[in-house]
C-alpha cells in the first residue's frame, strides 16, 4: 500500500509581502464547475439557492460568501468553491470537478489594484469593478479569473501548471508598487 | 552663470555630478542642461553629420542637439536629451557621437567637406560597386554619422508596464491642463492629469505673469495641491503621453527613476502606461521655432523662450550680454526679463519695422542676423540692416520665428492639421480624434487667459459629454496679450543655415531636393532626412515645409505635413516590452512530475508551454542516444513510465455529447460502450486532418476527449465552434480537465503486474481489455484508468487529481525501476510511437488528408461530420497524392534525418522531381537501424521501391527501401496481451 500524499500547486509557498500588499495561496476548498443544460437556468438556479444558499451569479458577477462562492467563469459556466456541489444539480448543469486544477490566489493590500493594473488591462476602479465583481482576462500572458472580493482584496485564478509563472509577474509587479513607497 | 534671487529651484541643497568626467554641481531640481549652462558649459555635443560644435537649444523635451549618455554597461542610455533628465548625486553623463573628445572631435572634418555632404550625397555617391554599399560604405558612413550608442550588453535595467483607466485624460499641466483638469474633476469626473516635466505649470514656471495675483509658478502649484486632496484625480508628472490608439486608448511613457540613483532591479526605470479614457482634453501647448539663418547652430544660440525658462525656473543666465532675434513681441519679453534680473541686452534684433521697445534696450528694426562666429561657443553676430551689416558681441543668441502648436497627438489616427494664416501656424483639425477636446497653446490660444479660458471650456465639454454638471469655476485674472507676428522662416542669403539641426539639414538642402522633383513633403522628408532621428522635426517641420512651398511656388496648406505617427517623443524597447523578456515571455507550463524529474536530472524540452523530459540520464551514460535505448528498452522489456498530463483533457457532458463526438470525428462514437476507449480522427473545415486522439465514454451521457499537447487549445476552439455556431441546439457542456488531472502512461509487457501492486482492485484481461476504461482508486484516492497504448505495448494510462501527481509519479518511478524499467521521457516515447507508425503532428502537419495517413476508411458512410464533404474532393483522393509510408536506410549511409527529400533513384535532386519527405526519424534499438515516417507520391504503391534521400540542410544522403509504416509487431499482438 502507499500513500499518495496532496500537494497545492504552490506547494510550500509562503506568503509574499512587499510594500503593503500581501500574496497567498489560498485553500479554496473543492471547486466543481457547473454548466446549465439547455433550458435548465431556473431550475438550476432555485436548486443552488436550495442546496447552496446562493444565487447561479450572472456574467462578471460573484454571488456567495468568503466561505462558498459561484464565481462566473464564462459563456454559460461558473464555479462553485469552497463546497462540495450536491450531485442533484447535476439533474441540470454539467458538473465537473476542478477542485485540482487550478492556481488559487488573493492579493491583499492597499496597493493590490496597483499591483494588477501592471498584470492585467481590466478596469478595476472600486466604482467600477466592484465587490462581487468578477472577470475572465489577461494577466500578463495567461488567461486568468479575477475577482473583488472586498476593497483590496483580489481573488485570482490561473491554470495549475502556470503557478510558476503567476508567482514571478505577481512579484515582479509588486515590486514595482512597493518600490514607489 | 546663476543670476542671485531668480529661479524657483531649491538652492539650498547642491548636487554634484559629472560629464565626461569633470565634475559640476547644481541643485535638486535642475536638469542637467541647466546646471551645465549655470556652470558656463555651452558645449554639450556635437552634430549627427557634420560634427558640428553644439550647445542646448531648447529647454524642453523636443531637445536637437544636447543628447547625451547616461549610464554604463547593460544600463547605458543614450540619446538622453539634457533638457530632461534631472540631475541627482553622482549621476554619471558622457557625450556621444565624439572621438577623442567633445572638444577635439576628429569627425569634424565632415563639417570642411560639407559642400560635398549635402542631401542625396550618399545615394549618388555609394551606388558603385552595388556589393560595396552592405560591407564597405555603409559601415563607414554609420560611424561617422549617428547618434549615442547602445552597450550591446543585456539591458539591466527594470521597466514595467502599466494600465490605467478614467473618465477623462488631461493632456499637459500648463495653464489650459491645469484648469480643465480642475474643473473636469469638480465635476465629479476622474481624471489623470499627465505632464512631460517633473513640475505641473507648463509655460507658467518659464514666465513672470501673473495669475490672479500670484506668480504663475505659485497659482499653478496651488492648483496641483488643491488636486491632489481629491480622491479622483490623478496625477502623472514625467509622463509623456505617446500616443493615441483606437477607443481612447493612449500611450504613456513616465520616466519613474531616471531622476533618481535607484537601480535595484526593483524599482522601475520607466513604465509605458497605457490610459484608456471616456474623454481627453489635449493641452499640449507650443513649441517655439527657430529662425534658419547662416551659421544659426553655435552652442549659445537658442529659442528666446527657452532663455526665459532658463532664467526664470531655474536662475541661470545663459549668457553675460544677450541679443535677441526675433519675428514677434513674444521674445521681447526676454529681453525684459534678462534687464529685469541684471542681465546685459547687447540688442534686440527684430525682423519686422512697425515695432516697438517695451523697454529699455536696443531694439534694431527691419533687421537680420546673417552670421555668427565663434567655433565652440557664440561669439559675435552679424546684423543685417537696409543700411549695411554690423556686428555685435555677444555670447547667447535668444531667437524665435514665432510658436507651433503642438498638434502631434491629434493626428495620430489619420488626421492632417489646418492651417491657420493669422498665427502662420498649423492647428489641430476639430474631430480627428474622437471624444478629444484641443484647448490652450497647442490650439492655437497664445496667451495665459486664453489659455485658461479654453481649459474650462474644454472641461465643460468633456463633462457633459460623460452626462456631468459641469462644476462652477471662473478663469483667473492674467495676462491676456495679443500674439503678433510676420513670419520669417529663414534669413535669405548664402552659407549654412541650418533647419533641422538634428540631422544636419539645410536650408540649400531643401531648395535641393524640390530642384531634384523631391516636391511632395514625405519625399522631401526622406530625401534629406529632415525631421528624423530622436525630435522627429519638432523644431524644423513647419519651416522646412515653408520653405519647400517656397521653393516649389506653392502655398504651405497645399503642401502640407508630414505624417505624424507616435511616438511623441523616444520610448526605449524595454519599456514596450517591459514584463515579456526572459522568464515573462511566455507562461511555463509544468507538470506535477516536474520536481521529481528534475531531480532526477533530466534535461527538459519545450513542448508548447509544457515543459517535458528528454530523457532521464543514468550514470556512465554519455549521449542521449544511450538514455533513449534504455528507456525504449524498458517498455519492451519491463516496463516504463511517462507523464503524459500534457495532452489536453475535454470533458464532454449532457444529452447530445455521442451526437456531437459523431460530428466532430470522423468515425462513429455514438456505438461506443459505456467503459470503452476509441480512437478518433477529427478534420478541419476544410477535409485536412486536424487533430487524432482517444475518447473514452465514462457514461451514456459523459465522455472525456484526449487530443495532443500541441493542438489542445485549437481543439477546444474548435469544440466551442461547433457547439455555438454549427450546432448551438445540441445540449452538450464542454470543459478542459487537463489541468485536474495528472495521467502517466504505464507501459510495458509488465504494467499489469505493477498497477495490479498499486490499485485497490486487481485488473485482468477479461474485465480490463485492450481499450478498456473506468473509475479505479489508489490508497482510497479517485483515480480513473485507461487501457491505452501509445508504444503497441499492453499499457495503461492512469490519471489521479493533479494533487496527487507528484507522489503518484515518484511511487510509479520506484515501482518501476524495483522491476527492471524505470521513467521515460519525449526521446522514448517517440522512438516507441515511429516503431508502430503512431502519428503525430509532425505527420499531420495540416497539409495531409484522412486518406494521406491511410485513414480514409475512417470517414464513416454512415453520417456527416466536420469535414466530410470537402475531404472527398477530387484532388485530395488521388491515388498519386504523397501519402504516408515508412523508410528504412539501405544505401552506405544508414542515418535518415527528418525534412529530407525523396527522388526516384537516379533521378537528380531538384524541386521538379521531388518525391515526398521524411517527417519523423529515430534510430529503434529495437530493429537495430534507423526509420522513418515520411511522405512519397503513391504511397502504397511504391512499398518495396528504393529512393534517394537528400537532405540539403545537413549534407546528408542516402538511398532508402519504402516499407510498411509499421515497423513492430504489425498485428497488435502485444498490446492486447
Amino acid at each position: 500500500m502507499v500513500d499518495l500524499i496532496a500537494k497545492t500547486p504552490m506547494n510550500g509557498f509562503v506568503p509574499l509581502k512587499l510594500g503593503n500588499v500581501t500574496l497567498s495561496e489560498m485553500a479554496a476548498g473543492p471547486i466543481t464547475s457547473i454548466s446549465p443544460f439547455n433550458d435548465t437556468g431556473k431550475d438550476l438556479s432555485a436548486a443552488l439557492k436550495a442546496a447552496h444558499g446562493m444565487a447561479v451569479p450572472a456574467a462578471n458577477r460573484s454571488t456567495g460568501k468568503a466561505s462558498a462562492r459561484a464565481i462566473w467563469f464564462g459563456r454559460e459556466q461558473f464555479i462553485l468553491m469552497g463546497c462540495e456541489a450536491v450531485q442533484g444539480l447535476a439533474n441540470y448543469a454539467a458538473l465537473t470537478d476542478q477542485s485540482d486544477g487550478w492556481t488559487i490566489v488573493e492579493l491583499k493590500g492597499a496597493g493590490a489594484a496597483d499591483v494588477l493594473a501592471r498584470v492585467t488591462p481590466l478596469d478595476l476602479r472600486s466604482h467600477v469593478f466592484k465587490k462581487g465583481h468578477t472577470a475572465r482576462s489577461d494577466l500578463m500572458h495567461m488567461a486568468s479569473s479575477i475577482t473583488r472580493t472586498g476593497d483590496n482584496t483580489f481573488l485570482i485564478t490561473v491554470f495549475r501548471s502556470m503557478a510558476g509563472t503567476l508567482l514571478h509577474d505577481l512579484q515582479r509587479a509588486m515590486e514595482g508598487v512597493a518600490s514607489r513607497g | 552663470m546663476r543670476v542671485a534671487g531668480k529661479g524657483q529651484i531649491d538652492q539650498s541643497t547642491p548636487i554634484s555630478f559629472t560629464f565626461d568626467g569633470i565634475q559640476y554641481r547644481g541643485f535638486v531640481g535642475d536638469t542637467v542642461a541647466s546646471a551645465l549652462l549655470a556652470n558656463d558649459i555651452r558645449l554639450m555635443a556635437r552634430s549627427f553629420k557634420y560634427h558640428r560644435p553644439r550647445g542646448v537649444l531648447t529647454a524642453g523635451s523636443e531637445e536637437p542637439n544636447a543628447l547625451m549618455t547616461v549610464g554604463r554597461d547593460g544600463a547605458t542610455d543614450p540619446n538622453v536629451r539634457a533638457t530632461v533628465q534631472e540631475i541627482y548625486e553622482g549621476l554619471e553623463l558622457r557625450s556621444q557621437n565624439a572621438w577623442p573628445s567633445l572638444e577635439y572631435d576628429v569627425m569634424a572634418v565632415n563639417d570642411l567637406a560639407s559642400p560635398f555632404l549635402g542631401a542625396g550625397f550618399y545615394y549618388k555617391t555609394f551606388m558603385w560597386p552595388r556589393a560595396f554599399w552592405e560591407r564597405v560604405y555603409e559601415p563607414i558612413i554609420r560611424r561617422a554619422a549617428g547618434l549615442g550608442a547602445l552597450s550591446g550588453e543585456k539591458q539591466s535595467d527594470k521597466y514595467e508596464r502599466a494600465y490605467a483607466h478614467c473618465d477623462v485624460l488631461v493632456i499637459g499641466a500648463g495653464p489650459a491642463g491645469l484648469m480643465a483638469a480642475l474643473k473636469a474633476a469638480k465635476s465629479g469626473a476622474d481624471v489623470i492629469l499627465a505632464d512631460e516635466d517633473s513640475v505641473m505649470g507648463g509655460r507658467l514656471n518659464s514666465e513672470t505673469f501673473e495669475v490672479d495675483g500670484q506668480t504663475g509658478a505659485d497659482w499653478a502649484a496651488g492648483i496641483v495641491e488643491q488636486m491632489r486632496e481629491m480622491d479622483n484625480v490623478r496625477l502623472m508628472t514625467r509622463t509623456t503621453v505617446s500616443g493615441v490608439y483606437d477607443q481612447g486608448t493612449f500611450g504613456a511613457l513616465e520616466r519613474v527613476n531616471h531622476h533618481t540613483s535607484v537601480r535595484d532591479g526593483k524599482a522601475p526605470l520607466e513604465t509605458f502606461w497605457r490610459i484608456v479614457a471616456k474623454q481627453s482634453i489635449l493641452a499640449a501647448g507650443a513649441i517655439e521655432r527657430p529662425i534658419a539663418f547662416q551659421n544659426n547652430d553655435r552652442p549659445g544660440i537658442m529659442t528666446a523662450g527657452a532663455v526665459r525658462s532658463y532664467l526664470n525656473r531655474w536662475g541661470v543666465a545663459p549668457g553675460k550680454a544677450i541679443t535677441i532675434f526675433a519675428n514677434n513681441d513674444d521674445a521681447h519679453r526676454t529681453a525684459m526679463d534678462m534687464l529685469a534680473a541684471g542681465v546685459h541686452v547687447a540688442a534686440v534684433i527684430d525682423s519686422r519695422f512697425n515695432v516697438q521697445a517695451l523697454g529699455d534696450y536696443t531694439l534694431i528694426k527691419g533687421a537680420y542676423v546673417c552670421g555668427t562666429k565663434g567655433r565652440k561657443g557664440l561669439e559675435t553676430i552679424t546684423v543685417r540692416t537696409s543700411t549695411g551689416t554690423q556686428s555685435i558681441s555677444t555670447d547667447c543668441l535668444a531667437m524665435s520665428g514665432g510658436w507651433n502648436p503642438t498638434v502631434h497627438l491629434t493626428c495620430h489616427m489619420n488626421g492632417r492639421p489646418t492651417w491657420r494664416e493669422d498665427i502662420a501656424s498649423f492647428v489641430p483639425t476639430e474631430g480627428t480624434i474622437p471624444n478629444m477636446t484641443v484647448a490652450g497653446a497647442c490650439n492655437g490660444d497664445f496667451s495665459t487667459h486664453a489659455c485658461l479660458r479654453a481649459g474650462l471650456e474644454a472641461a465643460t465639454k468633456a463633462v457633459t459629454a460623460l452626462g456631468k454638471t459641469p462644476g462652477e469655476i471662473d478663469a483667473p485674472q492674467s495676462e491676456d496679450t495679443a500674439y503678433k507676428m510676420e513670419p520669417l522662416w529663414a534669413v535669405p542669403g548664402k552659407g549654412r543655415a541650418w533647419v533641422d539641426f538634428q540631422n544636419d539639414v539645410l536650408v540649400k538642402d531643401v531648395k535641393q531636393a524640390a530642384v531634384e522633383n523631391f516636391r511632395s513633403v514625405e519625399h522631401m522628408k526622406r530625401y534629406t532626412t529632415q525631421g528624423m532621428a530622436t525630435d522627429q522635426g519638432k523644431n524644423s517641420n513647419v519651416t522646412a515645409l515653408a520653405l519647400l512651398a517656397d521653393a516649389t511656388g506653392r502655398g504651405i496648406p497645399e503642401t502640407g505635413t508630414t505624417t505624424f505617427r507616435p511616438p511623441y517623443s523616444p520610448i526605449a524597447m524595454a519599456a514596450f516590452g517591459a514584463g515579456a523578456e526572459g522568464k515573462g515571455f511566455a507562461p511555463e507550463r509544468k507538470t506535477t512530475s516536474h520536481m521529481a524529474t528534475i531531480e532526477d536530472g533530466a534535461p527538459m524540452m519545450e513542448a508548447g508551454l509544457w515543459y517535458r523530459p528528454s530523457y532521464f540520464p543514468i550514470k556512465g551514460e554519455k549521449t542521449w542516444r544511450q538514455s533513449c535505448d534504455r528507456e525504449v528498452g524498458y517498455v519492451r522489456n519491463a516496463v516504463g513510465v511517462c507523464d503524459v498530463s500534457t495532452l489536453g483533457k475535454i470533458d464532454i457532458q449532457g444529452p447530445d455529447a455521442a451526437e456531437l463526438l459523431d460530428f466532430v470525428y470522423t468515425n462513429m462514437f455514438s456505438s461506443l460502450k459505456v467503459g470503452r476507449v476509441r480512437y478518433g480522427l477529427m478534420l478541419r473545415e476544410d477535409g485536412y486532418v486536424m487533430d487524432d486522439g482517444t475518447t473514452a465514454r465514462l457514461s451514456g451521457t459523459h465522455f472525456v476527449m484526449t487530443t495532443t499537447t500541441a493542438a489542445a487549445g485549437a481543439v477546444m476552439r474548435h469544440l466551442e465552434f461547433a457547439t455555438q455556431v454549427l450546432r448551438p441546439e445540441l445540449d452538450v457542456r464542454l470543459m478542459s480537465v487537463t489541468e485536474q488531472w495528472a495521467q502517466f502512461a504505464v507501459a510495458g509487457p509488465q504494467s499489469r503486474e505493477l498497477l495490479n501492486g498499486l490499485l485497490d482492485q486487481t485488473l485482468d484481461n477479461e474485465t480490463w481489455p485492450f481499450m478498456a476504461c473506468g473509475d479505479v482508486s489508489i490508497s482510497g484516492v479517485k483515480g480513473r484508468l485507461f487501457r491505452i497504448s501509445y508504444s503497441g505495448e499492453h499499457a495503461y494510462e492512469i490519471a489521479v487529481p493533479a494533487r496527487y501527481g507528484d507522489s503518484l509519479f515518484r511511487t510509479l518511478t520506484a515501482k518501476t525501476t524495483e522491476m527492471a524499467g524505470g521513467p521515460y521521457g519525449v526521446e522514448a516515447l517517440n522512438v516507441l510511437r515511429i516503431e508502430k507508425g503512431f502519428i503525430t503532428h509532425a505527420e499531420i502537419h495540416g497539409r495531409v488528408t484522412a486518406f494521406d495517413i491511410g485513414m480514409g476508411r475512417m470517414i464513416s458512410a454512415k453520417k456527416d461530420c466536420i469535414g466530410k464533404t470537402m475531404a472527398a474532393r477530387d484532388g485530395l483522393l488521388d491515388e498519386g497524392r504523397e501519402r504516408l509510408m515508412g523508410f528504412k536506410p539501405v544505401g552506405a549511409v544508414k542515418q535518415l534525418t527528418a525534412g529530407a527529400h525523396l527522388y526516384n533513384e537516379g533521378d537528380e535532386a531538384t524541386a521538379e522531381l521531388d518525391k515526398g519527405y521524411l517527417t519523423s526519424v529515430a534510430f529503434s534499438p529495437t530493429l537495430g537501424h534507423f526509420m522513418a515516417l515520411g511522405f512519397v507520391r503513391g504511397g502504397p504503391e511504391r512499398l518495396g521501391d528504393r529512393l534517394r534521400m537528400v537532405d540539403y540542410m545537413r549534407q546528408i544522403e542516402t538511398i532508402v527501401e519504402v516499407c510498411d509504416p509499421v515497423f513492430f509487431d504489425p498485428k497488435g499482438e502485444r498490446t492486447r496481451g
